[in-house]
């Protein structure tokens, strides 16, 4: 390999590395809105009234029975067209841009929040209830119940969950290159596409989500070790 | 909602050519990517050192890196490469290495064999030790042990995760349309490009994707009871096991 053309692989570096730190940002992003929705999600299961349970239902179950990539492409047409139609509803003129970036973390955060609640719910069936009831004995509103007794007691149990969702999440920021917003995948796509070294580019993508996801590996063993502190036997 | 499009025959072909592929391609990734993934096990398990630290490498890989990345890697990075090898184009083998259905097996079989490797061989561990000791008590020799109890034990504690895999199978099989082959997204995109509908193929196959996730529980589930040797598993309450 002569040297220009070295030189024309090199000038991709600085786009690489600028769409990798988009894929963190939408991922960190679309991860905490998931998680919220995925909290949202699982009360809703678990709530005493029918209809908000058979909507947490619904939601989890629809969302994690059909594919992924077909969700992003429907949900991208559908999220652009509902929001610009409210937001002529508002009364507001012409058309409504909205970013890719917004469309991505919205999107993956919808599906993320789906499986988040089923690892929720299943983290918060298993706390013991005599600690709930513990909880109420000494007097705990629901909401500090809820935030004192309910989270905490749970994290050990979601936490498992709550990492392969993560990697999953990483991996499937990957999608969003299909509706074209330029994340990492995206920009490997453009690199390999003009420089016709589709070998070299691939695999430094592949190198560089390992990077990613094998970081995080090592980020989620040490906060499993401080949601499990003052646990014994393990 | 307009769905008048699917009375024209040649939606129709669309569409169910898109369907027998997604199913060639999940039955044909799923077998061949299931034995793959009882030899990664074994091969961590029993294999000599240094084949197992290559096969950990694999599986890290694989399961560290995007569905979507892997297949353009084999499609476009690997496939572009393979022309360039003297003889490959006047080998016989030449019409499958140019077909988009290769790529997207080849990727899915490895994918299956990483992912479903890394269950197997956790469940091959947990097999009680005493249960393997019995059969060389009995006499049996070390392939008899293997296929006769180790895999069969193996495989009874990890079929309802493997239901999981193979559903997570199935709604990769969208990956493809990406590579040109036609599944049934393909299909919707090309209807979507020609009657200018965007909702309804989409949400078409939305439903087809629901319908064939439930046969495919409901058919696990149908394996997982009557495989030798299964408890009774009590009516489960969730069809749909999570990601």
């Amino acid at each position: 390999m002569d040297s220009t053309s070295n030189d024309s692989l090199l000038a991709w570096t600085g786009p690489i590395l600028h769409g990798a730190v988009t894929t963190v940002e939408i991922a960190v992003l679309a991860y905490a809105i998931g998680l919220a929705l995925g909290l949202i999600g699982a009360s809703a299961r678990l709530s005493p009234w029918p209809a908000l349970r058979a909507l947490g239902t619904g939601y989890s179950t629809l969302v994690r029975a059909v594919p992924e990539l077909l969700l992003i492409i429907l949900l991208y047409y559908a999220g652009s067209q509902a929001l610009t139609a409210a937001y002529a509803a508002l009364g507001g003129v012409g058309q409504l841009a909205i970013g890719g970036f917004t469309t991505a973390v919205g999107v993956l955060a919808f599906v993320q929040g789906a499986y988040m609640t089923e690892v929720f719910r299943g983290a918060i069936l298993a706390i013991p209830r005599g600690q709930l009831e513990a909880a109420d004995a000494y007097g705990f509103s629901r909401i500090s119940r809820f935030r004192r007794i309910v989270i905490p007691a749970m994290l050990p149990n979601a936490l498992p969950g709550m990492s392969n969702l993560w990697l999953i999440l990483v991996k499937d920021t990957a999608l969003v290159s299909v509706i074209g917003f330029e994340e990492l995948f995206f920009t490997v796509q453009q690199a390999a596409a003009s420089t016709r070294a589709y070998f070299v580019f691939y695999a430094v993508a592949g190198a560089l989500y390992l990077v990613m996801t094998l970081g995080s590996n090592a980020l989620f063993a040490r906060a499993e070790r401080h949601v499990r502190r003052g646990q014994t036997g393990t | 909602m307009d769905f008048s499009w699917l009375t024209d025959p040649f939606y129709q072909r669309y569409l169910w050519t898109g369907f027998v592929n997604t199913l060639w391609l999940v039955a044909v990734s799923g077998s061949l990517g299931l034995a793959l993934a009882v030899g990664v096990a074994l091969a961590q398990i029993r294999g000599p050192r240094p084949l197992a630290l290559v096969v950990r490498g694999f599986t890290t890989v694989i399961r560290g890196t995007p569905l979507l990345v892997q297949l353009f890697f084999f499609y476009d990075g690997v496939g572009r490469l393979l022309p360039a090898i003297p003889g490959v184009q006047e080998s016989p083998l030449w019409p499958l290495l140019r077909d988009p259905f290769f790529y997207g097996a080849l990727t899915f079989t490895i994918s299956v064999g990483a992912y479903s490797g890394e269950v197997i061989r956790g469940a091959l561990l947990s097999v009680p030790p005493g249960e393997l000791a019995a059969g060389r008590a009995f006499g049996l020799s070390r392939w008899q042990i293997l296929y006769r109890l180790w895999l069969p034990r193996g495989f009874q504690l990890c079929l309802p995760t493997l239901t999981g895999e193979m559903i997570l199978l199935l709604k990769s099989v969208p990956l493809v349309s990406t590579i040109a082959m036609m599944d049934l997204l393909k299909a919707a995109n090309l209807v979507r490009d020609e009657t200018f509908l965007v909702y309804e193929p989409l949400l078409l196959i939305a439903g087809i994707y629901l319908a064939m996730t439930l046969v495919l529980t409901a058919a696990m589930r149908l394996v997982e009871t009557r495989f030798p040797g299964a408890r009774p598993v009590k009516p489960r309450r969730r069809w749909l096991l999570p990601g």
